[in-house]
């Protein structure tokens, strides 16, 4: 983490290939006979192991930024590399193999799959996968132990807590080993407390090595990160560095994650 | 993700969703249990059919005095000049390919072994009769020409009778009376079944023709060279179309019926008056075939329907599915098998429902349930089949999404 550290401090200087880099780049979508520019030549770096948070009002372009940065859609123009692939030169099915093995999403309302229990949704991504692990279940059940809900493999999301069910999506979104988490609003669904918790699983995680990118309109959470990008009609207006706020880590099993991870 | 997750996930979904997954499979079920029951029912009934007219013998016409028209006639077939000896003589000594030939008089009477007696048809045949009808004498022997010349006192008997007479006996060389006249049973013969008309065949017992005529008929009901009918069989290579305009010929001269006058007689061909009875079947055949092509696609019509809803509902989590990785193909492939695991759910009822019901129509019809695996083989393809062709436009527009607005849907 310190490498990582020094590496964000030198800036420029010492290089190290970024993990995602947009250069100019624009996201137009055509609205009836109106052509609106989401993203509005936008550059950006983020670098391996950075803990970003990207703030701005809706329509600010951020969550065009952060489907670009998922692999889910491509720029209209510009070059938009992810782990040094330029995704505008990418197929379905490459994208698709992208956002199975790099990169790991969470949302705002969780995503789970009804009437499934919690170890069948960790392994979701794991069954998209080629090749596919011989050992999903129990990379699965690692990772539900990872975020505390080792005693809850078996449990539908109807019989866990909304904290509980982000840590599942949170625990799929990790099972295949990806180098980002993309989180989209994380706890815009959970109360203050929960919310507390899984800033503190995120910052952990952040700790072990992972590259943290989250969306979100709430400073407080956006306080967590190191670093802060803010958007307003298409643009950056601000991206600077920040010093995480601590927070408190209230729960016994998280502990526990930096010896699983 | 391979087919087995495939088909848990779509398992998973049709559970989700019961009632309407086994109401969507109403049209398949339909249509796969009219496909069992038509195939059943159809091939059954055939076969009946077949047996029907391999038990009237094979390449055989028959001639009977009358005319063939139905109505306007008093007293019907057999009641006019009747045919004599000498018309079989003609017939076989003037029409190519015949081989062999036989009368058949026919009467009832009452029969009587000791204690036991029993009403039964009486007739009188000619030596060639078993071979002509394809009807053996299994047990003791046959007639003989010498039998039929000499008039003699013995008797062939079916298996109806020999049950109500002898029981588990053997009746052969045994003595019966047979209208206070006392006769040996020399040979039993094949059981040969209910006719297509549902009369007891082997409820008959067989004299010569002579004694028949002369001392069991009644003297004065029979003239002296009367046959009853007279069946002609031919060779297998015969055209019997031919041989019936040769026998018609024969018969017109040997009884002066001037050009331009009708026929007092009639040559059938059983089997292709059976074959006739077929074709109603064949018309029923493909009223129920219809019925079940209608109701596979009205079935499939459903399935497709009720897919799309399906996918609708389930845009978010083709989403998400989608954002961990999912690649087209593998969505396409996750509807695609709900809809082909819905049909063959379908199938599945369909087949039990279409076995009992036509083991029911074929218990109430009388014939036999002819249910091979290939058929329901193939309703099983049929109803897959449907859920591919059907399940593939809401499987393409699932595929189709783009990930982004589908995770955004409500």
């Amino acid at each position: 983490m310190t490498a990582q550290e020094s590496n964000y401090k030198n800036g420029e200087a010492l290089q190290p290939a970024a993990l995602i880099r947009a250069e100019h780049i624009t996201k137009t979508y055509q609205m009836g006979d109106q052509a609106v520019r989401a993203l509005d030549d936008v550059s950006l770096e983020i670098k391996s192991g950075d803990f970003v948070a990207i703030m701005g009002p809706s329509g600010s372009g951020k969550s065009t930024m952060m489907n670009l940065i998922g692999a889910l859609d491509k720029p209209s123009t510009g070059v938009m590399s992810i782990d040094g692939r330029n995704i505008a030169e990418m197929s379905s099915d490459d994208l698709a193999d992208m956002r199975n093995h790099t990169i790991g999403f969470v949302f705002q309302q969780f995503n789970l799959l009804a009437r499934t229990p919690a170890l069948r949704q960790v392994m979701l991504p794991l069954l998209y996968s080629h090749p596919r692990p011989a050992d999903a279940e129990d990379m699965a059940r690692q990772r539900l132990i990872q975020v505390g809900l080792g005693d809850r493999l078996d449990h539908h999301p109807r019989q866990l807590s909304g904290g509980q069910q982000q840590r599942v999506a949170i625990a799929r979104a990790l099972v295949n080993n990806p180098k980002i988490l993309l989180a989209d609003e994380p706890t815009g669904a959970l109360d203050t407390k929960t919310s507390q918790e899984i800033m503190a699983l995120f910052a952990k995680l952040n700790d072990d090595g992972i590259t943290v990118i989250l969306v979100t309109h709430e400073p407080d959470i956006a306080a967590c990160a190191r670093r802060k990008i803010v958007f307003r009609d298409g643009k950056i207006v601000d991206d600077a560095k920040n010093t995480p706020r601590k927070v408190i880590a209230s729960e016994p099993a998280l502990d526990r994650v930096g010896e699983l991870a | 993700m391979n087919l087995i997750d495939s088909f848990s996930v779509a398992w998973t979904a049709l559970r989700s969703n019961l009632l309407r997954s086994i109401l969507t499979t109403l049209g398949i079920v339909i249509g796969v249990a009219s496909v069992i029951i038509l195939v059943a029912v159809g091939s059954g009934a055939r076969s009946e059919v077949d047996k029907q007219i391999a038990s009237l013998g094979s390449n055989m016409l028959v001639l009977y005095s009358g005319s063939s028209r139905v109505g306007g006639r008093s007293g019907g077939a057999g009641t006019d000049r009747p045919l004599a000896e000498g018309d079989i003589t003609a017939i076989h000594d003037k029409v190519p390919g015949v081989t062999a030939i036989s009368g058949q008089l026919s009467g009832s009477g009452s029969v009587i072994n000791g204690t036991n007696n029993w009403t039964t048809s009486l007739n009188g045949i000619h030596a060639d009769f078993a071979n002509v009808r394809d009807w053996p004498v299994i047990a003791g022997r046959d007639f003989t020409i010498q039998d039929i010349r000499s008039s003699a006192k013995v008797a062939l008997i079916g298996q109806t009778v020999i049950k109500q007479l002898f029981g588990s006996d053997d009746p052969v060389g045994a003595s019966i009376r047979v209208k206070n006249a006392q006769f040996q049973i020399v040979g039993v013969m094949a059981l040969k079944g209910p006719s297509a008309m549902g009369r007891d065949q082997d409820d008959v017992v067989m004299l010569p023709m002579t004694t028949a005529r002369n001392y069991i008929l009644g003297k004065g009901q029979v003239t002296v060279d009367q046959v009853g009918q007279i069946y002609i069989k031919f060779d297998g290579g015969a055209d019997l179309k031919e041989a019936q305009d040769e026998i018609e010929s024969v018969m017109r001269a040997r009884r002066h019926i001037q050009p331009g006058a009708e026929d007092d007689f009639s040559v059938r061909n059983l089997a292709e008056f059976m074959k006739a009875r077929t074709e109603v079947l064949s018309t029923m055949t493909y009223l129920l075939a219809a019925t079940s092509i209608i109701s596979l696609i009205v079935g499939g019509i459903g399935i497709m329907n009720i897919m799309l809803v399906s996918v609708t509902e389930r845009t978010r989590e083709i989403g998400l599915r989608m954002a961990v990785g999912g690649r087209r193909r593998d969505i396409m492939r996750q509807f695609l098998v709900e809809a082909v695991t819905l049909c063959l759910i379908g199938g599945i009822i369909g087949t039990a429902l279409g076995v009992i019901s036509a083991a029911i129509i074929a218990n109430a019809a009388q014939w036999p349930v002819l249910i091979s695996p290939i058929v329901i083989l193939a309703a099983m393809a049929a109803a897959a089949a449907t859920g591919i062709f059907f399940g593939y436009f809401p499987a393409r527009r699932a595929a189709g999404l783009n990930p982004i607005d589908a995770l955004r849907s409500e």
